[in-house]
């Protein structure tokens, strides 16, 4: 991007000691790369809880009948799951520990805008996440509702709903404030001769989120304090019993928790933007359309909530009105995947584990596509709605998408975060068993739904027993894979690794600085002359 | 941005804002003792949406900011109404 920027005499930000040291270095940092840090550990943590949920869930499920729990505990479970997985991982996601980490580096500056209120957003997450957390040991036991909280059920449940949207709000405002700081830093920081369309698509596809964050979040939020007024005080804002109308409800919770599927994926796709080009040997294909599709998808998915109502009774009007706003959002993600096989044909392709993870990526965010075509078509979705169907495209959308690319991008930037390299091969190995056992554990749901096997049930029928083994036999062999990749890349970080400035040449402004990056990450801002990929 | 000039608003401007807001706060208990059916949601609909005009212009600046401000509020209330009118194309045929 420009010639190669030497600050390798600063401290880098692992070393650095500012005003203290240690753990209360770490707590009250306003480095946006350890904060970036914070959050992927934090995360991380969550990330490893959640999974361990959806074990013990998958081996309730090994066969008909109770094994290991009865359905209160499976519904409490499925619900801890669900809002561990969504608000505490794949929400914040790429974007808190990737786009923390990259975006001031990728757009030349020495931090984002605001420092402190980037640390006050972490701080939120952590409260927010205990709060969720404590809401399982507190009151009258773990909510049951599903990360949805429908009324009107999740009004009349005695179980600890207002603890655990409460913590979901506060984890609101973590999103605001970053999906904030991004949009500004963005518009205010560039180096010097980085016009927006000489921005890394990494950066665009955090500037889509950052709206989506800034403008979709206040509408959950609000949705929750009613649930909170509506349990607390008595008023009828859901429950018909009292004048409420149920499906507000599940419009005002989808007005946010639609967009909040592309405050999961862009990111996602963003890095998958970054890499293909590094591994490609070559400049990415449709720059502009790429970045038209990431507000595209950005705006168009604002307006496409009600395709999760189409069964709630809302009118027949509107369903329709929904069901092709949906497929219009699918325009501007089939866009991104041609320009990403375009991008491959005729580069020199560097088979590398970054690369694999982002085919991978690919791979599987098209069965979800697809699939989501199915659930997007009013007749089909009758049919195979709150079924095992629905978790299966879910799954495959978001943790084959914000999963496989978080991953990925952490292959990819891992030696510039920590300057070692992990092995090579047994990533490869890892991934390879992780991908199997992730479709293992996931495509069977697809045929448990098509038959008609509901979601959110610890039993079932013995007609769906085979499928349902097949797929908790899945579930293990994609846990051993999670584990190979967490152990092999804990021993690089642990000394093992080789250590490497830029193992792939990669082009784009971090890749020009020292491994791990500096404190203030340039000693000079940058003065960029041309766009980020030219190979 | 340095350069900008940084506008004062005058304490009786924010007085006077105050007071218009208690006001209309007042007119949105009074008119729900008026039968106007359902341009009674209406009604608290066009107030709340005047106060909030109020505190966007005068308590948040807008009125003396840069013309960017007001292009991105613009489209945030424009996307704002879109959701409502695509949530009403439920509530209208219902």
């Amino acid at each position: 991007m420009t010639d190669n920027i030497e600050t390798r005499h600063e401290p880098n930000y692992l070393e650095y000691r500012g005003k203290h040291g240690g753990i209360l270095g770490w707590l009250t940092t306003t480095d946006h790369k350890r904060i970036g840090l914070l959050y992927f550990y934090s995360m991380m943590t969550f990330f490893l809880a959640g999974v361990v949920m959806g074990l013990l869930m998958k081996y309730e499920l090994i066969s008909p009948g109770e094994q290991i729990m009865g359905p209160q505990t499976y519904n409490g479970l499925f619900t801890l799951h669900g809002l561990t997985m969504i608000f505490l991982f794949v929400i914040p996601g790429v974007a808190a520990v990737f786009g923390n980490f990259f975006l001031p580096i990728l757009i030349g500056a020495k931090d984002v805008s605001f420092p402190r209120l980037n640390l006050m957003s972490w701080y939120l997450y952590i409260i927010g996440a205990i709060v969720v957390l404590i809401s399982q040991f507190m009151g009258d036991g773990p909510p049951d509702t599903g990360w949805t909280f429908y009324a009107p059920y999740s009004l009349k449940t005695n179980t600890n709903v207002v603890a655990a949207v409460t913590g979901a709000f506060i984890l609101g405002f973590s999103s605001i404030l970053t999906g904030l700081n991004f949009i500004v830093t963005m518009h205010r920081l560039r180096a010097p001769g980085m016009g927006w369309l000489r921005m890394p698509l990494f950066g665009w596809a955090l500037y889509g989120t950052g709206w989506i964050q800034l403008l979709a979040t206040p509408v959950v939020g609000i949705t929750f304090l009613m649930v909170i007024a509506e349990r607390v005080l008595g008023i009828g804002f859901f429950d018909p019993a009292i004048g409420g109308d149920p499906i507000l409800y599940q419009h005002l919770f989808w007005i946010y928790s639609h967009p909040a599927v592309y405050i999961m994926i862009l990111p996602a796709m963003g890095a998958i933007t970054e890499i293909i080009p590094t591994f490609a040997r070559k400049t990415i294909f449709g720059y502009t359309a790429i970045v038209i599709s990431s507000m595209a998808i950005a705006f168009v998915g604002y307006f496409v909530w009600g395709h999760h109502m189409f069964t709630s009774g809302m009118s027949s009007t509107s369903r329709w009105v929904f069901s092709l706003l949906t497929f219009l959002v699918a325009i501007p993600s089939a866009i991104k995947v041609f320009n990403w096989t375009a991008t491959l044909y005729k580069g020199s392709i560097n088979i590398q584990t970054p690369f694999l993870w982002s085919i991978a990526f690919i791979f599987v965010f098209m069965i979800g596509g697809f699939s989501g075509l199915v659930v997007g078509s009013l007749a089909t979705d009758i049919h195979v709605h709150d079924t095992a169907f629905v978790v299966a495209h879910f799954h495959y959308i978001v943790f084959g998408g914000t999963g496989f690319a978080f991953f990925g991008a952490l292959h990819y930037w891992y030696p510039k975060m920590f300057a070692r390299v992990y092995n090579f091969k047994i990533a490869n190995i890892g991934l390879l068993i992780f991908f199997i056992g992730f479709n293992l554990l996931y495509f069977p749901m697809f045929y448990l739904g098509m038959l008609g096997m509901p979601r959110r049930y610890y039993d079932y029928l013995p007609m769906f027993h085979s499928a349902n083994t097949l797929s908790t036999i899945g579930s293990w062999i994609m846990a051993a894979g999670l584990l190979v990749i967490i152990i092999n890349l804990a021993r690089a970080r642990r000394g093992k690794g080789k250590e490497v400035d830029d193992p792939w040449d990669g082009k784009t402004l971090e890749w020009q600085i020292a491994s791990p990056p500096p404190v203030e990450n340039f000693e000079q801002i940058p003065v960029v002359e041309h766009g980020p990929y030219e190979y | 941005m340095e350069n900008e000039k940084h506008h004062i608003v005058p304490y009786m401007t924010h007085i006077m804002v105050l007071l218009g807001l208690i006001l209309l706060t007042v007119i949105t208990v009074l008119i729900t003792s008026v039968e106007l059916g359902a341009y009674n949601t209406a009604a608290a609909m066009l107030i709340a949406s005047l106060k909030g005009a109020v505190v966007l212009l005068y308590f948040m600046h807008l009125k003396f900011d840069h013309k960017i401000y007001w292009v991105m509020v613009s489209l945030v209330i424009a996307i704002f109404a879109a959701v409502i009118v695509v949530t009403f194309f439920d509530y209208l045929y219902r």
